[in-house]
């Protein structure tokens, strides 16, 4: 009664000119605000708030436990002319864009033998999950002892077997070095793009498999135009993501290398850290920690592009 | 040696029966000992004071347990809490410098080289605490000042230094046509030459190991007359000096087994006593775990301090180990007490000569220590303190000075140009354009 009474009083403003809060009350999206705003918070206070302060000490001549002054581009033309700044971005371009390639095809060709029938299936997709579940540091101390420049157990084996006549001088040498930490890379991401691309294999449905052998395509054809296509979504999706943690990987030339020899495997992450951290100059260390975003930006951007169109979406032509 | 007395016992009434007492100290004694230390201290912890300690992680496991001995009695003397945490030495400094800029975490680091110099507006002023303990101990040797003070005030303590000397297989020496050590470069480089040509090389450390790296070439540098900064920290590194000090590395390089450009401050400890590695520069270290587990090779190694330079005189740079307490600590005196009390030779004779080598303290005193003569292969190592100068050279120790270090500037100098990456004049170049920005 009281509620009906209440109603009718209110309802002669309320229909004409209804108050501001009263509408907001009833906006849907209003009330999303408030539930956002939780996350937001969290993202803001851990994510952006974080990311600014960066951005803003490159533009300092911050140091360790010292207040910086703003100093503009300065550190950034210091690194423009710093041949070991330019010689970490070669190294992380190289080390990107080898270790992603061939993660991907590693990955690609693993995923797909793992997804026929075969006996113990679980317990081999398990397994090859092993070199991702380890943790990072403990894989590269792993790698440490077997490229060892004195106790490595390649060069031990090929010596008994006599193949070299002395140790291989794996993270001694510039151009064995690249090549040592590329391959470490290489084996802790490949189980990564191997079982997201192998879930993104069971979602394609068998039947049309079974139409296309009925018509008499051959493997190569099944895989071209019907796997390929189908699997593009989640294949953007993996090698951004795969080529994000390759760009930024720190832990594994930091416990191999620090960035060693001579800087011929300095990343920018691991460059960063030195001279930011370790020399205590945080102000040139966050310039070359936001130098990085460029690169970053270009690779979700490359990605995010390709995946609006339907042509990457559906494997079609017509977009 | 007339200051080195103590309130309780004097230490001068024959060192070696009172450092024998001292070492046997039950723990009942040691905490009576404490107890009565405290009382007479000048610095009364805070009540219900808790510590955060961050020390480097031992390399001689006996020295360990005889610092927490030390740890022990001071909380049971004192009531005051001290958590000691560990870390290797790569990653002690990021630790404190994270704590230092946060202005939380830890009290008191006990770290590497010039950690105090790297942020010293963070570190409270010792000066009351380093001419306490430098009047009990026999004065601070000079090396040791430079390491402590910056502008007339000390900001850390350096508790000891860790050598970074010749450790060499005297057999394999005497087999490369040498009697006896040598003393000069031109003696040192022919050996190194003799011992690659027999098949029994010597190594040392090229890549960014923050030791072993760092302490040899600052020492083929100052050899050869060069230094990375003047009296007025201002850059000099591109000399002819320093030329001459590329050419003689570089000699010694191709010389080396294969793979030191790649070494951490481990791996000369383990090629070394594998077998595999002949001669090296390190702490005392390696013969400490030989004796233990390699009697053959500890039988048969022996130290030397590094020839002198052109000049006839040995600059070396050694590990030093300083203690800093942070400002932002809520406990300064219990902070500081526990420092003095480390210090104190009481506590600082056992510790020394459980580290059986390993920690040569800068106070003079201790060089009466029996550790240093007990076994003659010690003897190098008691010297540690004289023959050493800071990263800073002849220069001022500043943070400028633990930035260049900690950035590997001359490291990378040698090692550009050994390796062949660059040629003399260019590894010069850049280590001067790094260095100048340093310095700037």
């Amino acid at each position: 009664m009281t509620t009906f009474q209440t109603s009718v009083r209110v309802q002669p403003a309320g229909v004409d000119t209804p108050s501001l809060w009263a509408r907001l009350r009833t906006n849907r999206n209003w009330v999303a605000l408030w539930f956002m705003l939780p996350a937001a918070a969290f993202l803001i206070l851990f994510l952006a708030y974080p990311l600014g302060l960066g951005v803003w000490m490159s533009f300092t001549d911050e140091r360790i436990g010292r207040r910086g002054i703003f100093i503009g581009l300065e550190n950034y033309q210091w690194l423009w002319d710093d041949s070991i700044f330019w010689l970490s971005v070669f190294n992380t371009l190289l080390y990107t864009i080898v270790a992603s390639a061939i993660k991907f095809a590693i990955g690609l060709y693993l995923a797909l033998l793992l997804n026929r029938h075969m006996p113990f299936k679980a317990m081999i997709r398990s397994i090859v999950l092993i070199p991702f579940i380890v943790p990072t540091v403990l894989s590269a101390i792993a790698f440490w002892w077997i490229y060892d420049s004195q106790f490595s157990i390649i060069s031990w084996s090929l010596i008994k077997l006599g193949l070299i006549d002395h140790n291989i001088n794996f993270l001694g040498d510039s151009s064995w070095a690249r090549g040592s930490v590329i391959f470490a890379n290489i084996w802790r991401g490949v189980p990564f793009v191997a079982i997201t691309l192998l879930a993104g294999l069971q979602t394609v449905s068998p039947s049309l498999y079974e139409a296309a052998t009925l018509d008499g395509a051959t493997n190569w054809q099944r895989f071209r135009f019907i796997t390929y296509p189908l699997l593009t979504p989640i294949i953007a999706v993996v090698m951004t993501f795969s080529v994000l943690f390759t760009f930024t990987d720190f832990q594994l030339i930091w416990a191999l290398t620090r960035g060693g020899p001579v800087n011929a495997t300095h990343l920018m992450a691991t460059l960063s850290y030195q001279r930011g951290i370790i020399s205590g100059r945080l102000g040139e260390g966050a310039a070359i920690a936001t130098a990085m975003i460029p690169f970053l930006v270009a690779a979700i951007a490359i990605s995010w592009f390709g995946m609006q169109r339907r042509k990457w979406q559906q494997g079609s032509n017509n977009d | 040696m007339s200051h080195f007395t103590t309130d309780r016992r004097s230490l001068l009434k024959g060192g070696g029966s009172l450092l024998a007492v001292a070492a046997a100290m039950t723990s009942e004694q040691l905490l009576g000992y404490a107890k009565a230390w405290a009382q007479s201290a000048p610095w009364k912890p805070e009540a219900g004071a808790k510590i955060n300690l961050l020390r480097w992680k031992r390399f001689v496991e006996a020295e360990d347990t005889a610092f927490m001995k030390i740890v022990d009695a001071f909380q049971k003397a004192t009531g005051v809490t001290v958590n000691v945490s560990n870390e290797s030495y790569d990653d002690l400094q990021p630790k404190a410098s994270v704590a230092a800029n946060t202005g939380q975490g830890l009290d008191i680091v006990w770290g590497l080289y010039s950690l105090p110099f790297l942020f010293p507006s963070k570190c409270v002023d010792m000066t009351d605490v380093a001419e306490y303990v430098g009047k009990k101990g026999g004065g601070w040797s000079k090396s040791g000042e430079d390491y402590g003070k910056l502008d007339g005030k000390w900001i850390g303590v350096p508790v000891a230094a860790t050598g970074a000397l010749v450790n060499y297989r005297v057999a394999a020496m005497e087999k490369a046509g040498h009697k006896e050590f040598p003393k000069d470069l031109g003696g040192f480089a022919d050996l190194v030459k003799g011992l690659n040509k027999n098949g029994t090389p010597a190594g040392m450390a090229l890549g960014h190991a923050s030791g072993d790296a760092n302490t040899w070439l600052h020492w083929a540098l100052w050899a050869h007359g060069g230094n990375l900064i003047d009296k007025n920290n201002k850059v000099i590194v591109n000399s002819p000096e320093t030329a001459k000090a590329l050419e003689y590395v570089k000699g010694l390089y191709d010389n080396f087994i294969p793979g030191t450009a790649s070494w951490n401050d481990s791996s000369n400890n383990k090629a070394f006593l594998a077998g595999q590695l002949h001669m090296t520069v390190n702490g005392i270290s390696i013969y400490v775990t030989a004796k233990k587990e390699n009697p053959q090779i500890a039988a048969d190694m022996n130290h030397a301090h590094l020839p002198a330079g052109v000049d006839g005189k040995t600059k070396e740079m050694n590990l030093g180990f300083p203690i800093l307490v942070f400002n932002f600590t809520k406990f300064p005196q219990a902070c500081k007490a526990f420092t003095a009390f480390m210090l104190d030779p009481e506590q600082l004779n056992p510790w020394v000569e459980s580290a059986q080598g390993y920690l040569s303290p800068f106070l003079l005193g201790f060089n009466k220590n029996p550790i240093w003569t007990a076994d003659p292969k010690n003897t190098p190592y008691r010297d540690v303190a004289e023959t050493s100068l800071t990263p800073a050279g002849i220069g001022q120790m500043g943070e400028n000075a633990a930035a260049a270090i900690a950035d590997f500037v001359v490291v990378d100098m040698f090692a550009n140009y050994c390796t062949g990456r660059e040629d003399v004049k260019t590894a010069m170049a850049s280590a001067e354009r790094s260095a100048k920005r340093i310095f700037r």
